[in-house]
């Protein structure tokens, strides 16, 4: 195991910023810290590069406890949210940083800034000062920056968070291809699971200073462990009576009364258009929300109500129409846990054989 | 005390056209206050030169050539050449500590930094009698030691190291409080240790506005009457400064002789200003491509 983290608990003050936090990473992985917006993600980001001591619980870094080693001699390379470059030096001095701070010898220095300029795409920019590049460039040169030294560990703390959102799509692209070429264990924080989902190897979903859940995106996607989890990832409705729906008469019975649907397991449509008519239900349509490339349905199923994706080429509904319902699957929670159920009555009732 | 004033302008601020006052009301605003500088500022000021000449330019020279001037002059710069370093590396210090660091009674110490702006000079100096006088606390012991403190070099030093002390650290807390640690932190995370933060990301930072500090602190140094009256103990060519060389010459009716003097200090002061100016310009000049 290349970095592991054992019950860390960390409090500022009366705010207990991270609680029993314990999880393990493998060399070379990408993983995505994600969760809502001050959930101790930041902290835990900042407790492994030795900007804070936890409270209790250790940090290894292959296998040596790095509690009490200096920031400095952690080799680890940290790309600040706001990147933190510094005002008063050009983009190569920022980049050299790291290596004039070792007193590395200028032929050495200069191959190495060299190399993470072409690297970078930096190239030709190497004069300017942090104020005459864009969102994207800066981003490019504290990402050098902390390379330059060859860190062990890459941590980017919400690295596209104050970029426009086109620029931010390149990156994310950029960034994974680069990490993935350079082999480097990396961590990044976001709250936007979009970016977690597409960039990650791997997640690793907080909340409340707590770990929820760790694994690949499409695991966490499929199997979410905890009410959290299933009500966090994914765009999702919560139904208070799942038990009402049909099909989901025994869902109840499992567990505590609510459940979580997400609108890719919503089938809407007049009658004719669903597949299995026996496991759908009536419905009606509250409001129909474009949302570019399809609808949004909101649709009332007696007192609860889902929202659904309907494709622009079908024929559109209107607000009031009555519609089939029919719900693939949903995810009952209760407090602690997660289960999926599918919808039983998909089979065909009365099948014929021939 | 006169507190702190950080003048920076920005081009910025005009308003535009449409929510701006009419013209007579911007004539009328510009001419009170050009009008009420010239009468309390200009004149005032110009009437030091017009008296210092007003016997002639010899008078003039010769006042500025007495070896009891010249000493004042002396003492007035050797003063400043070890009260304003002082007060620098104590500024720097002190608003490193209050910027960076969380710790317990921070309040008091910003409340102690400023206490020199609060308290009337003459009673600062009047705190060094009592401490180093000959009836003061510590008076004997010095005079058993054969330190002489009070009416000498050092006494002047720390009645002026002591009403200038908040300009340095003034000037920067609010500076390196804006600035954050997050460069540091970034030093830090390359591998960067604390002297090596402070030298290459800390005091690039800093500088424009330590410099800035730094001449208000000269500044007031070279200009100090009150503190230094009281602790100097007016001993001519030796223990006179400046300020109390002027005020002695005037009370014996030299006039041309002292307002020859006071010119000198004046043309220190413009020299500090120029200086200032030069500074305030290559901020203003830095400011704007920081905040592109």
């Amino acid at each position: 195991m290349h970095i592991e983290v054992r019950n860390v608990n960390k409090a500022f003050g009366t705010h207990q910023a991270v609680r029993d936090v314990s999880f393990t990473i493998e060399r070379g992985k990408l993983i995505g810290l994600l969760g809502p917006s001050g959930g101790g993600k930041s902290t835990l980001l900042r407790i492994l590069a030795g900007l804070e001591t936890p409270d209790s619980g250790d940090i290894f870094i292959n296998g040596q406890r790095v509690n009490d080693v200096k920031p400095q001699l952690r080799g680890i390379g940290f790309v600040f949210q706001n990147y933190a470059l510094f005002k008063h030096m050009n983009v190569f001095d920022n980049i050299a940083f790291g290596l004039t701070i070792r007193k590395a010898r200028k032929a050495e220095i200069k191959e190495r800034v060299n190399e993470l300029l072409e690297l970078t795409g930096l190239r030709g920019f190497e004069h300017r000062y942090p104020h005459q590049l864009s969102g994207g460039q800066r981003q490019r040169v504290a990402f050098a920056r902390a390379l330059a030294p060859k860190p062990e560990l890459l941590l980017l703390d919400e690295p596209f968070a104050a970029i426009d959102a086109k620029v931010r799509k390149e990156l994310r692209t950029w960034l994974k291809s680069l990490i993935a070429e350079l082999g480097i264990t990396s961590i990044f924080v976001t709250h936007d699971q979009d970016e977690a989902v597409e960039v990650a190897d791997e997640m690793l979903i907080v909340q409340q200073g707590r770990l929820e859940q760790q694994g690949s995106p499409i695991h966490i996607y499929t199997d979410p462990r905890t009410a959290f989890v299933a009500g966090f990832i994914g765009h999702s409705s919560v139904v208070e009576q799942p038990n009402s729906l049909r099909g989901f008469e025994n869902a109840a019975s499992l567990a505590g009364a609510k459940a979580i649907i997400r609108p890719e397991f919503v089938e809407v449509g007049r009658q004719e258009e669903i597949a299995f008519p026996s496991a759908a239900e009536k419905g009606k349509v509250r409001h129909v929300f474009f949302r570019g490339a399809h609808l949004e349905l909101d649709v009332e199923i007696g007192a609860n109500r889902v929202s659904a994706h309907r494709s622009l080429d079908q024929v559109p509904l209107q607000p009031g129409e009555e519609v089939s319902v029919l719900i693939h699957r949903l995810y009952v929670i209760s407090d602690e846990s997660a289960t999926m159920v599918e919808n039983p009555l998909k089979v065909d009732p009365l099948p014929v054989h021939i | 005390m006169a507190g702190v004033v950080t003048t920076q302008l920005s081009e910025k601020t005009a308003r535009p056209k449409h929510i701006n006052e009419s013209l007579a009301v911007r004539i009328i605003l510009i001419s009170v206050s050009l009008l009420f500088l010239g009468c309390v500022v200009l004149l005032p000021l110009l009437s030091i030169f017009i008296e210092a000449f007003k016997k002639g330019a010899d008078v003039y020279f010769a006042a500025i050539r007495d070896p009891d001037a010249l000493s004042a002059l002396k003492l007035t710069l050797l003063t400043a050449l070890i009260a304003v370093p002082l007060n620098t590396v104590f500024g720097v210090a002190a608003a490193w500590a209050i910027s960076k660091f969380r710790f317990r009674g921070k309040n008091v110490l910003i409340t102690l930094i400023d206490l020199p702006f609060a308290v009337s000079p003459v009673i600062a100096g009047l705190v060094f009698i009592l401490l180093f006088g000959a009836q003061g606390f510590l008076g004997p012991w010095l005079d058993n030691h054969n330190i002489q403190i009070m009416f000498a070099l050092p006494g002047i030093v720390l009645a002026t190291t002591f009403v200038t002390f908040p300009f340095v650290a003034r000037e920067l807390i609010p500076l390196m409080q804006a600035q954050g640690v997050q460069e540091e932190e970034a030093a830090a995370s390359l591998g960067a240790k604390g002297w090596q933060i402070f030298w290459r990301v800390t005091l690039p930072n800093i500088k424009w506005g330590l410099l800035y500090g730094v001449i208000l602190c000269n500044a007031r140094a070279m200009g100090e009457f009150g503190a230094v009256s009281v602790v100097s103990g007016h001993i001519r060519g030796e223990t006179n400064t400046l300020p109390l060389h002027i005020e002695i010459l005037y009370n014996e009716y030299s006039f041309s002789a002292s307002f020859a003097v006071a010119s000198l200090l004046v043309m220190l002061a413009v020299v500090t200003l120029i200086v200032k100016s030069f500074i305030e310009w290559k901020t203003a000049r830095q400011l704007p491509k920081e905040e592109s």
